[in-house]
């Protein structure tokens, strides 16, 4: 048996024994057993030197060529044995992804927010800016300088909670009807043009039922300037109503009456429900309306002194909680100030 | 108010279909709430007026009758179980096949012929219910004896019924002539007014009475005829008809035409028994202090200098324009009577009827302001009504006492004043147009002949409103009558043009809208609670701080829930937690609320002040498959504010404080740089208990954001990543357990090399001292410029060891 053979040999044994090893841990035997600093072609190598020249060169080179064959079917076989660990682990790390997840606490905003930021936000993408006002009010704001004086018929229009004054006061003192009083004190403060909305709470005098609450809320809207028309008032609405209830609406005005705008007027707008051919959320008129609105009355002009040669303007108000009700289908009013968390959960 | 279409008619020709009727009406502002049909449903062949001829016993059966009906050369037998009725009334009667309602079920069905014990019933005669005009089914409706017999139903009793809701701006169209008009002018049609035709005889009725108004600033004009020898009886079925189906009740023919022609014209009357007043001299006045008087309703009314009365030589009879007297009424042994048409004044209608508590019919036209050049016409018509109907004659002439008159006031405008409003492009012959249908006299005028002023050069229109419309008065009423008329959707529309006011932003309500994002972000749901509160609710709580004296107080509450304004938003969501835990079931509450509470101040509106207050209680984890349920404590409330103050760029610092509603030792004020802003702790047991809330731990926190704004907000930098490593270690300290973690973390903190720290363990037990607790932190040491070396970390360690040796006596944990 030359040195040769028993090169040749070591190499099929370890082939062989490579082939039939199926656990990455046990490799490292095996390059220990035909690698290794002691292992049977390292020794091989180490036994060269006793060797005679030529066979020394010869058998020499032999065992370089296994040692090399060697390692890179180590190499090779490592990988195997890793792909096919890698397998078997993601195959044992299977879950039942049907159990419920770990969510998050999650907080929401009270609907008529959400509703009072999605309208303010219309108005402001068309210019608009959002101011606040008082909620308790002066019967001047509320109801003088809107052109509706005491023993007015039209007072009859708010039904007023007011105020006990702390002191012996003579200015009847209320809890604001509307957000109509924002339009006196912005236009005290300012010159035009003007271009504000006004969200905030409103109170009245009012049993409360399924369509009528005594607390809500409510946005108005003022524009003033040198050149402001009805046909603009119309053109305003309109894009408010494409904004809030999609592109596809048609809006209705009908004649209507506020003591603070003349002409006046009551946007209604198709029923979304149905399309305008009638149902429940429409009582089967095929229209909704949405809001009050008109050209402001030259009196309120010159209750702030503008002009009403120079100036006009329109001023419309609408109900956060109808819009909500409209757009989720809530038919209690009442749902919004109980604070059933049931309800409130739902938006 | 309701209208009856076929009384409508007999103004105005009306072709359109009522739908449509009502949209137009609607759309031009006199809205249509709602249209009845009556007899709708009825079959003009099928449902006609019938007669009972003969009413026999049922053969079988003790309860039933067979009554035979003719309806005019046709007999037919029905079996009837109704007791109401006898032979010779008239009655509804429905042949098979007709449409009905159900008298049982309430729901409609198409009449069957049917054997009831034994007896075929050849159709049925019907009550209201059956005819879906009323809920009575008690009964037969009988008919008038006047009901033309075969007639069909629909014919003579059909009609329908518009509800209008009205605006205050137009007491014209509280009257079926007002709403003719309208009809008129939207559909292009002519009015036709009634008749006021009438004859009068005998002696004047100057010499038959009198009339003196003494406060002609509360009464412009006093109108008055007299008939005599009238016969007190029911008024025709026609009119009781008219006035039944516009909802008043029909009493006597002379009553009945007060109040016909006050439906008709809008203008309310009088009729007194002219016999019963004394003197027969009507004296118009304010009443007397503590001057009190009977009005119809049999009750006693106390009366002020406010109220205008109506008076005899004998004392009061009516009070003006509300009510009238029970001494000088109108009763079945009327003979002679005298009819009251007059104007009073709107405001003192006002205040005597909201101060009464009185609305009547009268009132409410009346306090809307009503023209003074109403009372003429409408007397006229109800004389003439009175001759007609009651058999009486008339006194020559009619007393009009009219101190009030004043001139028609015409406005005058251009078509471009009312196109500047409009946005439209109308000329003047249109806007003209549209006036003349609507009443309006209507001249054109040259205006500025073009040596005054070059410019107004053109043709302008002077318009006088026809004397029913109390209502135009400005260039802005008249855009408004022609835009209606027009109709709104016919008018040009277009976007909004001109500047974008400058902007002016509103940072406090940006700060409170970032308050309520960030709140939600750390888990918590927005309620909106009611502004007002109850003292029972304000005295389950401890005063808050800022009131001084009494909150406000509603002047008009609907309850005692509503009686004061808050102060404070404990109250709202202490009472919301109790509502959601005892009747909505819910076991976690983490709610806030972002509003103003409501300070009183001396002679001004009150200070709004904007607060944010939350609860939180139950589980801040829920149980899971995987784990079980953690409570909400103290520290989860903590660490919601401090996400707060993060998210609003501001550190709070937190000292323990004390809070009347809040547990003591379980409480901290929140500071920013030194300012209190805020409190926050466990909810005393006692407070939960008189809010009937649970008595498991809750915690609430209240958060003055005015307070907050007033701070300054570190604007946020960007600070560069660090380039050198961190070395992290762990350092335990024992302390005595009353220790702050504070005071220990500032110790920690006070090498500017230590970038962080962190608490992760705290024990107290057998492994340290009695009265001891080990605190555990892992430290974070870094420098900008370097890597530290360990020489550097180990001087800074043993720096902060002697340091809480010297400062906290505390010991390295071992």
């Amino acid at each position: 048996m030359t040195q040769d053979t028993s090169v040749d040999e070591i190499q099929s044994q370890a082939l062989g024994a490579l082939g039939a090893i199926d656990d990455i841990r046990k490799l490292d035997e095996w390059r220990v057993a035909y690698l290794g600093r002691s292992g049977r072609l390292t020794s091989v190598l180490r036994g060269l030197g006793a060797l005679p020249p030529e066979a020394r060169r010869e058998v020499g080179q032999r065992a370089n060529m296994v040692k090399s064959v060697l390692e890179k079917a180590l190499e090779e076989k490592e990988e195997v044995l890793r792909q096919a660990e890698l397998q078997r682990s993601i195959e044992g790390g299977k879950l039942d992804i049907t159990l419920p997840g770990r969510r998050p606490n999650r907080g929401r905003l009270h609907p008529t927010t959400q509703v009072v930021r999605e309208i303010c936000d219309a108005f402001v993408a068309m210019g608009f800016q959002i101011v606040e006002g008082p909620e308790v009010e002066w019967d001047y704001y509320n109801f003088e300088a809107l052109n509706i004086p005491k023993d007015h018929p039209a007072r009859d229009m708010w039904d007023t909670i007011w105020i006990d004054p702390p002191s012996e006061s003579e200015k009847p003192m209320l809890l604001r009807t509307h957000t109509s009083p924002m339009q006196i004190r912005v236009m005290e403060k300012t010159q035009p043009p003007v271009r504000v909305v006004v969200p905030g709470k409103v109170y009245r005098y009012e049993a409360t039922d399924a369509t009528h609450e005594s607390q809500f809320y409510q946005v108005e809207g003022l524009a003033v300037d040198t050149n402001i028309t009805f046909a603009e008032l119309k053109g305003t609405l309109y894009e408010f109503a494409r904004r809030i209830f999609g592109t596809e609406r048609k809006v209705r005005f009908r004649c209507d009456y506020f003591p603070f705008v003349e002409p006046g007027v009551e946007m209604a707008i198709d029923c979304f429900a149905c399309g305008g051919r009638g149902c429940r959320i429409c009582s089967n008129s095929g229209w909704i309306e949405i809001m009050g609105a008109g050209m402001v009355h030259p009196e309120v002009l010159r209750h702030v002194n503008y002009d009403p040669e120079i100036y006009t303007g329109f001023a419309f108000g609408l109900g956060p909680e109808r819009i909500a009700m409209l757009k989720y289908g809530i038919d209690d009013i009442r749902l919004f100030y109980s604070n059933d968390l049931r309800f409130l959960y739902q938006f | 108010m309701k209208i009856s279409l076929n009384w409508l008619k007999e103004y105005v020709d009306i072709t359109l279909p009522v739908d449509e009727l009502a949209h137009r009406l609607s759309m031009s502002g006199t809205e249509v709430g709602g249209v009845t049909h009556i007899g709708g449903m009825w079959d003009r062949d099928k449902v006609l007026v019938g007669q009972i001829v003969r009413l026999d016993q049922h053969p079988n059966a003790d309860r039933l009758r067979l009554a035979t009906i003719d309806i005019g050369g046709e007999q037919n037998t029905v079996v009837c179980g109704a007791w109401n009725i006898a032979e010779g009334d008239k009655v509804p009667y429905a042949r098979v096949g007709a449409r009905l309602i159900d008298g049982h079920s309430g729901e409609p069905a198409v009449l069957k012929s049917a054997k009831i014990r034994g007896v075929t019933s050849e159709g049925m005669i019907c009550s209201e219910k059956e005819l879906g005009i009323g809920e009575d089914h008690t009964g037969i409706m009988v008919l008038p004896e006047d009901a033309p017999v075969g007639a069909s139903l629909l014919d003579y009793m059909g009609d329908v019924i518009l509800d209008l809701d009205l605006t205050p701006n137009r007491p014209d169209c509280l009257a079926v002539l007002g709403i003719a008009r309208e009809v008129a002018a939207i559909t292009g049609r002519q009015v036709r007014e009634p008749s006021l035709a009438y004859s009068e005889s005998g002696e004047s009725v100057s010499d038959l009475a009198s009339v003196e108004i003494l406060d002609p600033d509360l009464c412009p004009r006093y109108c008055a005829s007299v008939v005599t020898g009238v016969k007190i009886g029911l008024s025709p079925r026609w009119m009781q008809q008219r006035l039944m189906a516009l909802g008043m009740r029909p009493i006597n023919n002379v009553v009945d035409i007060t109040n016909y022609v006050m439906l008709e014209y809008g203008q309310p009357l009088h009729a007194f028994d002219y016999d019963r007043l004394v003197d027969h001299h009507i004296i118009v006045r304010r009443a007397r202090p503590g001057e009190k008087m009977t009005t119809l309703d049999g009750l006693e009314r106390d009366l002020t200098e406010e109220n205008l009365l109506i008076c005899d030589g004998g004392g009061s009879v009516a009070l003006a324009g509300v009510m009238g007297g029970l001494d000088s009424e109108v009763t079945e042994s009327t003979v002679n009577v005298l009819i009251e048409s007059a104007n009073f004044n709107n405001i003192s209608i006002r205040r005597t009827s909201a101060r009464l508590h009185l609305r009547s019919e009268a009132s409410l036209r009346f306090d809307k302001g009503l023209s003074p050049e109403l009372p003429m016409y409408a007397l006229k018509r109800a004389t003439q009504l009175m001759v007609e109907l009651c058999g009486g004659s008339v006194a020559q002439g009619v007393i009009d006492i009219y101190t009030g008159k004043t001139e028609p006031a015409s406005i005058h405008f251009s078509a471009a004043q009312v196109n500047r409003i409009l946005g439209a492009d109308m000329g003047l012959g249109e806007i003209e147009g549209v006036l003349k249908a609507l009443g309006f006299e209507c001249t054109e005028v040259r205006k500025g002949t073009g040596v005054e002023d070059p410019r107004s050069v053109g043709a302008e229109l002077s318009v006088t409103p026809p004397y029913w419309r109390t209502d135009v008065r400005i260039v802005e009423d008249i855009a408004e009558e022609v835009a209606r008329i027009v109709g709104y959707d016919n008018l040009p529309m277009s976007p909004l043009s001109g500047s974008v006011p400058r902007y002016e932003p509103d940072l406090e309500r940006e700060l409170r809208e970032k308050v309520r994002n960030l709140l939600v972000d750390a888990g918590l749901q927005e309620v909106l609670t009611y502004s007002w509160t109850s003292l029972v609710n304000l005295g389950k709580l401890s005063r808050p701080e800022g009131l001084s004296g009494q909150p406000l107080k509603v002047f008009n509450p609907m309850s005692l829930e509503q009686e004061y304004l808050r102060t404070t938003l404990r109250a709202g969501l202490l009472s919301t937690l109790a509502l959601n835990e005892r009747h909505y079931g819910a076991s976690s509450v983490n709610i806030f609320e972002v509003g103003s509470v409501f300070m009183p101040t001396e002679g001004d509106l009150p200070r709004e002040q904007m607060m944010a207050a939350g609860i939180m209680t139950g589980d801040v984890l829920t149980k899971s498959w995987d784990r079980s349920a953690t409570a909400v404590d103290f520290y989860d409330v903590k660490g919601v504010i401090d996400a707060l103050m993060d998210g609003l760029g501001m550190v709070p610092d937190y000292s323990p404080v004390e809070d009347g509603d809040l547990l003591a030792g379980r409480t901290a004020a929140i500071s920013i740089t030194g300012s209190r802003i805020g409190v926050f702790g466990e909810v005393h047991p006692q407070v939960l208990e008189r809010f009937d809330a649970s008595s498991r731990p809750v915690y609430l926190f209240e958060i003055d954001l005015a307070a907050v704004f007033a701070q300054q907000r570190t604007p946020n930098r960007y600070q560069s990543i660090p380039r050198f490593p961190d070395v992290v270690e762990d350092l335990a300290v024992v302390v005595d357990t009353s220790t702050q973690a504070q005071m220990v973390m500032e110790i920690i903190m006070r090498s500017p090399i230590v970038s962080s720290a962190t608490l992760f363990d705290i024990y107290e037990g057998p492994q340290v001292p009695p009265g001891k607790k080990s605190l555990a932190y892992s430290i974070t040491y870094r420098a900008p410029d370097r890597t530290l070396t360990g020489e550097e970390v180990a001087s800074i360690r043993s720096r902060i060891i002697s340091q809480l040796e010297r400062e906290l006596g505390g010991t390295l944990r071992s």
